[in-house]
């Protein structure tokens, strides 16, 4: 328990500490590094309440797929940051002011409501217990049946926007040099090689 | 383990265009831009094909997916206007992509998609569902916006579309999760069950139901959230405006019914003053803000927003006669549309694309026909009779006065004597302007089918209102318990 709690505390505080820098730091290259280690320490917070499937998914498509992602504009795109930042100053207060007037909405709205305990069994689905059932497994029992639809319909979303990227952005190049096997593997040696004799003193 | 057996029969249209879109985008990827045309009156068949498997459906609540798909006499009704809305669309867009330079085989296929979505958003019987079906058509929307990409009114109105749906979608999907939090489920009757007994929602549920609200509206593009309208109305080709302005709207509106009277009903009281709040801003700004504007598109734009403040009546009332005098309005609203967006796709001169309302000066003496079709349409949405547009006004404000929302009805009224101005002056700018230089001639056959068709639909709307009502009451009385 000790061990747990002590585990959880020093995740905990390096999430936290990582967020701030990826926030504050002046090169965005450590941002984005920041925000990794902010990932992977959010990823062992999840280890330890046993949600080993968000953990997993939280490395591979927020480390692998979305860090790298910002990784790759921030170094490939020639996108001044300082000059993005300029109008910070100036906009943080009346920022901060709707912000804080939002949270105070919601807190009174929500801070009053209690949620209907007869409500929270209804529809809910039978979660197996940790010992019984991993929950990738579990999830895995609804996602390909009960919820064939929705994964179903998510494949197509997904189909959408790749089409979507590539009409938006492929052009066909002119003059482009595309490997063409057939043609390749129909060369016979005497067309591409062509025997000279050379006489000595001479060249070619 | 557990086992669902799920009746994928019910799903059979979807399932359908799903599997037809990807045929197609093989077709497309082996046989290039050359198919463009073919591609297009395939997807047209596929519509047909899908048609038939939604008429075969038994009329029936049937619901499969763990509850998260339901079809009923409502959602065929609907899936049936939404099918020949896309394959008007379709069909009017031939011409203009093969003159313009958009005669991509991508294009046929995104509207398929768009279209699947749609009956997705349809059938919608869960909060998942709704939102999955929503972003496929979104999405698929987005991109055809932007499809003419080297225009830049284009591809800013696809970004402008793309920022504010996704903004949209952020809201609708905190509005869910604050109703799954306060209910406990997503499915629509789950969510109906667990407020038995109460007759109004917890201050929580409400705030969910508002952010929804919001996010429904902003597809619907009602006032308050009608500001991305008529930019990308401008932006976009004009045969993208017109399925834009035709099938999405409807398939948004059927979904808005849906998505309150079902899962909401016990609450209705709760929700209802915001969708009169929603509807008098609509029609009034529908109405004004259409007066001064020259361009064409635009203007159908501002005309749409105020189309969806009349439909949304129907549903502030809230009841089976609210809910016929939406569906009577949207199929009238679905030919008056593609009528006058046939129409403008027909204003092109030897420079191209003419979008003015000027451009219209003397149309009745250079093609008197094509004239006295746009004055057809124009009176039909203005509501004069005996046109169409008339009974879709009349049958939504009688179901306003029997829900006992008269000051409704009365702001109704009155906004649509204020729109008259602007849809008369088109007509007067037809007939009495001096000429200006006439449009190319011939139009396409396939142009000419559809104003013809939607003409004779809008002025001999009288003589058949009977089947059309029939038909949208059992529909009406599928949704509404």
């Amino acid at each position: 328990m000790i061990l747990q709690g002590l585990t959880f505390y020093v995740f905990a505080a390096i999430a936290v500490g990582a967020g701030v820098m990826v926030v504050s730091a002046r090169n965005p290259v450590h941002s984005v590094l920041f925000l990794i280690l902010a990932f992977f320490t959010s990823a062992g917070l999840f280890v330890l309440i046993g949600v080993e499937f968000l953990a997993m998914v939280l490395v591979v498509v927020y480390v692998g797929a979305v860090a790298v992602l910002f990784l790759f504009v921030v170094m490939m795109l020639d996108i001044n940051f300082v000059e993005l930042r300029e109008g910070f100053l100036q906009y943080m207060p009346i920022g901060a002011l709707l912000g804080i007037i939002l949270l105070v909405e919601l807190l009174l709205v929500l801070g009053t409501a209690s949620v209907e305990p007869e409500a929270m069994p209804i529809g809910t689905e039978p979660i197996p217990a940790l010992s019984e059932r991993h929950n990738t497994a579990a999830l895995g029992d609804v996602l390909y049946t009960k919820y064939i639809y929705l994964f179903q319909a998510a494949g197509m979303i997904l189909l959408i926007a790749m089409v979507g990227a590539i009409v938006l952005t492929h052009r066909r190049r002119p003059n482009v040099r595309k490997q063409v096997i057939a043609k390749q593997l129909a060369r016979r040696r005497d067309e591409a090689v062509e025997l000279k004799k050379v006489q000595p003193g001479q060249g070619v | 383990m557990m086992t669902n057996a799920h009746d994928y029969a019910v799903a059979a249209p979807e399932i359908f265009l799903a599997a037809a879109s990807m045929a197609m985008l093989m077709i497309g990827v082996f046989r290039g831009n050359g198919a463009t045309r073919l591609l297009c009156w395939l997807a047209v068949a596929v519509f047909a094909v899908a048609l038939m498997l939604v008429l075969q459906a038994p009329a029936e609540k049937a619901v499969t997916f763990a509850g998260a798909f339901v079809t009923d006499a409502f959602t065929s009704f609907v899936k049936v206007m939404v099918l020949i809305a896309s394959a008007a669309a379709l069909v009017m867009s031939l011409g203009y992509i093969r003159n313009e330079g958009m005669e991509r085989f991508e294009y046929p296929v995104l509207i398929v998609l768009a279209a699947l979505g749609m009956l997705m958003m349809v059938s919608a019987n869960d909060l998942i569902a709704l939102y999955m079906g929503i972003e496929l058509q979104s999405l698929s929307l987005y991109v055809i916006a932007a499809f003419k990409r080297d225009s830049v009114r284009s591809t800013e109105a696809g970004l402008k579309y793309f920022v504010l749906g996704a903004l949209s979608s952020g809201m609708l999907l905190y509005g869910c999760s604050l109703i799954y939090g306060f209910t406990g489920a997503t499915g629509f009757d789950a969510i109906l069950a667990a407020q038995q007994g109460q007759d109004h929602a917890s201050i929580g549920l409400l705030i969910g139901i508002v952010f929804m609200c919001s996010g429904l509206a902003f597809k619907v593009s009602a006032v308050p959230f009608h500001m991305w309208t008529p930019d990308v109305y401008e932006g976009a080709p004009t045969p993208v405006t017109a399925f834009f302005a035709i099938a999405p709207k409807i398939a948004a509106l059927a979904l808005f019914m849906r998505a309150l009277i079902v899962p909401f009903f016990g609450i209705a009281g709760d929700w209802q003053q915001i969708l009169v709040v929603i509807s008098v801003a609509s029609m009034l700004l529908g109405a004004f803000a259409a007066i001064g504007q020259s361009n064409i598109k635009r203007l159908m734009a501002y005309s749409s927003i105020g189309h969806v403040g009349y439909a949304l009546i129907g549903l502030a009332a809230g009841s089976a006669e609210g809910v016929r005098g939406v569906l009577i309005y949207l199929t009238i609203y679905l030919a008056m549309n593609a009528g006058t967006f046939a129409c403008i796709l027909c204003m092109r001169r030897k420079t191209g694309m003419v979008e003015g309302i000027d451009d219209l000066a003397g149309l009745a003496k250079s093609n008197p026909l094509m004239a006295a079709a746009l004055a057809v349409f124009m009176f039909s949405m203005a509501g004069i009779p005996p046109l169409g547009g008339f009974f879709g006004k009349f049958y939504v404000f009688v179901a306003a006065i029997n829900a006992e929302l008269y000051a409704l009805a009365v702001i109704g009224v009155l906004a649509s004597v204020v729109g008259s101005f602007y849809y008369l002056r088109i007509v007067k700018v037809m007939y009495f302007d001096d000429e200006a230089e006439p449009f190319e001639r011939p139009i396409g056959m396939e142009m000419r089918a559809i104003i013809g068709l939607t003409c004779v639909f809008v002025t001999f709307f009288a003589f058949y209102t009977a089947p059309f009502v029939a038909g949208a009451q059992s529909a009406a009385a599928a949704l509404v318990p």
